[in-house]
């Protein structure tokens, strides 16, 4: 048991020693959560907008002034044709176009109610909605102005529709891909160039021919990266929650304990990596192509699934992150418990035990 | 009792396409120095790590400190101490680190085994917390045998431990080894470098996997059937190219400072005839003398002699 | 009375107050096999570096086939072949790509390189191997054709790098006959190794000690002056009061 100790010891000074691996570990993630956050979250100011105004009356000019004096927008121009605007918006001058159909100020004062259109280009969906957003509650805020005495208000309903990505997907799906991105860089391809490095070093030769058993220098590689990994996803969390307010909506205990499981499979990939290769190289290299490009293709945090030929659909059944990115989701964005995920769960321990017991059974005892 | 004995062993790699031990047989007997001397590829790794158990052989049998290599692998594995040839340590450790790793994998302390390594230990402990990696080639290699040693072993193997190594480490390396030695292990080292195997008790030379002989140095020395003629000149490559065509000259090759030449039949006068001949075609200050052979120039006959099997 | 190819006059290299080559002079002449020694860490690659064109000194002053080492860095590199024991040849080529691929970075001739490599070929007796990845030759045979390449574009000075560390004797004997014909036909060799007993096959040798040339003689004076039997025996009573060592 000492001696296992001693090993993992070891493992930690190697990790503690090696600065870049350091900023790779924990700069990553921080780098990663903060650039897809501030990119997707950050307050949307003097974006540029246009609108077709097809009735130009008394209440249009208003609710267009109301418009232009807010911070958010600057209007580029108040008179655009139905033909261009779809011109405009796929130059991408502006984000978005309001749109007041012909007897705009008719309906709206003798009816009661009038349409109104918002339409934003749904390719950055974030950007979007927080556009839309913005438009609705000036639009609300107008309606309010118009109708003090509240008996029987005036209704502008926003008709809002997004182009090129209609249902807005993306929006909190980064944390989770995030976090299976991560998880799977440190533990597969960090644990896989820990031991391949012992090969190149020729210490694993020594380490053989010594009464220590090789089973303990698995072990004894995977624990410090079993670590590291948790404290990653610990703090991968912590700066959703308190950077990018994001609600953990799940039990985090249940968050944890998937996330242990998933860094196990990517642990046993990674041993298994090792076991095939002998130089550092090959098993970054390997660790990137057999993880890394699947996870970002096929987890279904960067292209929806659903929108795949049925090939890539059946093969991304076989991706461990893809089951993870579901629990993930569920459990943080949707608040489920277990008995929701049970088997997604299920699919991970299979996988698991599969790949551990290949890499294990793989693993020589002697050199080849 | 031999502390190491192999007994026809054969490995190839490749399915067969690659022999690199071609019948190997020899012993090293117990507290002997004894040296595995050949070039690059000739076969000394494989051996080396069918010793130590990390490698099978095809065919043949091989012990260690009295242990079967195949059947009572994790027996050997606590009795032998290995620094294999491209060995380099834990360069992110400190020497200490390194050394108390070891030890431990090993089930025992630095201090259980101190007598053994103290000499050389004292040589490098005053850099006790600098890292591996930031030590020079020659206290790397003293930290890599105090790792080697740190169990005790009954047989120590040492894998071209001298390779890349300068002159005065390199000697002051043997100097450990002849301590060790003194201390009752066993040594099994290889090189490729002839000069070193002066300083063993026996030796094998091995080529292309095959073993030449395996003897002392001297007698290996003695082996030499025919007079060895060494000579030289103000030009020497003139020299060599001219003995070349000699009639009576059987091989000439250059050899530092005095080239080396055998004649086809020996005659007392060989010196003279030599000298007439040369200086028959210009060379000029031609010295001729008759000198002693060296491993080298044994390990180029036997070698010649294997190849025109 | 012979020409000289390589002068080197107080040539010292400084990193911050670390003199890794401190004021050495010598020179080399036509044809001949200078060797250069050095413990581990005594300078002998950073003199070399510099000597090939490949980094600029602090001070003092050098010239390489009649090139000053810090204005006529490319000419040098035209006029210098270099063979190290690491790297050589690509072993993933035939033996007809890499003579191809190191005649062209030379600029020689089209015509003139496949002439030579017909040449060179029938030298070696490698007829039957011209097709062959390099990584399949013998480790003997890739180092006899390391040094042909080197030498390929017919280069004032070549340098060798510990050439013939671990080849087996009958091929290094094979190696030091190339390098003595490479020398008769006037080109100098310039050698760098620690291992003495490749010492002994130069013409003079040069030993560094912490950045500065100790020794520098023939082999045979050198053994007389310090009344040694060997090279070794020399070069340890020098290189065993060195405070430096490699990193």
């Amino acid at each position: 048991m000492k001696q296992l100790f001693v090993f993992i010891r070891k493992e930690f000074y190697h990790v503690f020693r090696d600065k870049r691996t350091l900023l790779i570990m924990f700069g990553l993630p921080i780098a990663q959560i903060l650039l897809f956050g501030y990119a997707i979250t950050s307050e949307v100011k003097n974006s540029h907008i246009s609108i077709s105004d097809n009735s130009r009356d008394a209440n249009t000019e208003q609710l267009i002034n109301k418009i232009k004096s807010s911070s958010y927008f600057i209007v580029d121009e108040t008179s655009l044709s139905e033909q261009e605007i779809e011109n405009t918006l796929k130059r991408g001058n502006v984000r978005c176009v309001l749109v007041f159909p012909p007897n705009f100020g008719n309906n709206l004062l003798h009816s009661g109610k009038a349409q109104i259109q918002i339409i934003a280009d749904g390719s950055d969906p974030n950007t979007a909605k927080t556009l839309i957003n913005y438009l609705t509650a000036i639009i609300a805020d107008y309606q309010q102005e118009i109708s003090p005495a509240a008996v029987l208000p005036y209704v502008i309903v926003p008709e809002t529709r997004m182009l090129y990505n209609e249902e807005g997907n993306g929006s909190l799906n980064f944390i989770p891909g995030v976090m299976a991105l991560i998880l799977m860089i440190v533990c597969t391809a960090l644990t896989a160039v820990a031991v391949v490095k012992e090969k190149e070093l020729g210490t694993m030769e020594v380490l053989l021919v010594s009464p220590f058993k090789p089973i303990f220098v698995l072990i004894s590689k995977a624990v410090p990266y079993l670590v590291l990994s948790l404290a990653n996803f610990t703090l991968i969390v912590l700066l959703a929650v308190f950077v990018l307010n994001v609600e953990i909506k799940g039990s985090i205990l249940l968050l944890f304990l998937v996330s242990t499981l998933f860094i196990i499979t990517c642990l046993s990939f990674g041993l298994l990596i090792s076991n095939v290769t002998s130089s550092q190289q090959t098993a970054l290299l390997l660790s990137i192509m057999g993880m890394m490009i699947p996870t970002l293709i096929f987890t279904g945090f960067m292209f929806p699934i659903e929108n795949m030929p049925w090939v890539f659909q059946v093969i991304s059944n076989i991706v461990p992150s893809r089951w993870y990115f579901l629990i993930i989701k569920s459990v943080m964005l949707k608040g489920l418990g277990f008995a929701y995920i049970w088997k997604e769960v299920l699919v991970l321990i299979v996988m698991t035990l599969a790949l551990l017991g290949v890499a294990l059974k793989n693993f020589k005892i002697r050199l080849e | 009792m031999d502390a190491v004995s192999l007994k026809n062993i054969h490995k190839t790699y490749d399915k067969g396409n690659v022999i690199a031990v071609d019948d190997v047989s020899f012993d090293v007997k117990k507290g002997e120095l004894f040296g595995l001397i050949g070039p690059d590829g000739a076969g000394k790794t494989s051996i080396f790590r069918i010793l130590t158990t990390v490698l099978l052989a095809d065919k043949g049998s091989a012990s260690v400190a009295g242990f079967d290599v195949v059947k009572e692998y994790r027996a050997i594995r606590n009795r032998v101490g290995y620094m294999p040839g491209k060995f380099s340590l834990y360069q992110d450790l400190t020497i200490k680190e390194n050394l108390e790793f070891f030890a431990t994998v090993f089930d025992t302390s630095i201090e259980e085994n101190y007598d053994l390594i103290k000499n050389i230990y004292d040589q490098i402990s005053p850099f006790n917390d600098r890292r591996a990696g930031k030590l020079s080639g020659g206290m790397k290699q003293k930290l890599a045998l105090c790792c080697a040693l740190i169990h005790k072993p009954e047989v120590l193997l040492l894998d071209e431990p001298t390779t890349g190594v300068d002159a005065v480490s390199r000697k002051e390396f043997w100097d450990m080894l002849k301590d060790l030695k003194q201390q009752g292990i066993t040594i099994l080292v290889s090189t490729p470098y002839m000069d070193e195997a002066n300083l063993c008790e026996r030796i094998a030379l091995i080529q292309n996997g095959k073993i030449l002989s395996v003897e002392t140095p001297e007698n290996i020395v003695k082996a030499f059937p025919v007079t060895l003629y060494a000579a030289k000149s103000d030009n020497n490559y003139k020299l060599l190219t001219d003995f070349r065509n000699f009639d009576a000259v059987a091989s000439a090759y250059a050899s530092g400072e005095y080239m080396r030449i055998i004649v086809k039949d020996e005659h007392p006068d060989s010196i003279t005839l030599l000298k007439d001949y040369a200086e028959k075609f210009g060379n000029r200050n031609v010295e001729i003398k008759i000198i002693a052979p060296t491993i080298e120039d044994n390990f180029i006959w036997l070698s010649q002699k294997e190849a025109n099997h | 009375m012979e020409e000289k190819v390589i002068i080197c006059n107080d040539l010292t290299k400084q990193f911050g107050d670390f003199y890794a080559v401190n004021k050495i002079s010598f020179d080399v002449y036509k044809g001949e096999v200078f060797g250069f020694l050095g413990a581990n860490g005594a300078g002998k690659t950073t003199a070399m570096r510099i000597l090939c064109g490949l980094s600029y000194p602090t001070s003092g002053k050098a010239s390489v086939a009649g090139f000053d080492v810090y204005k006529q860095q490319e000419s040098i590199k035209k006029n210098i072949g270099y063979m190290s024991q690491k790297f050589s040849l690509y072993e993933n080529l035939t033996v007809s790509e890499n003579i191809e691929f190191f005649g062209g970075i030379y600029g020689v001739e089209r015509s003139e390189i496949s002439m030579r490599r017909t040449d060179l070929i029938e030298r070696l007796g490698l007829e039957k191997e011209v097709n062959k990845m390099v990584g399949e030759l013998p480790l003997g045979w890739k180092q006899k054709l390391a040094f042909s390449v080197a030498i390929f574009h017919q280069p004032r000075i070549v340098f060798l790098d510990e050439p013939t560390g671990g080849v087996d004797p009958v091929t290094r004997r094979q190696f030091w006959d190339m390098i003595y014909e490479a020398a008769a036909g006037g080109i100098t060799v310039f050698v760098t190794t620690h291992y003495m007993d490749e010492a002994e096959y130069c013409n003079r040798i040069s030993i560094m000690v912490d950045g500065r040339i100790e020794a520098l003689d023939t082999p045979e004076n050198l053994k007389k002056n310090y009344s040694a039997s060997s090279m070794d025996e020399v070069f340890y009573q020098l290189a065993r009061g060195a405070k430096r060592s490699d990193n």
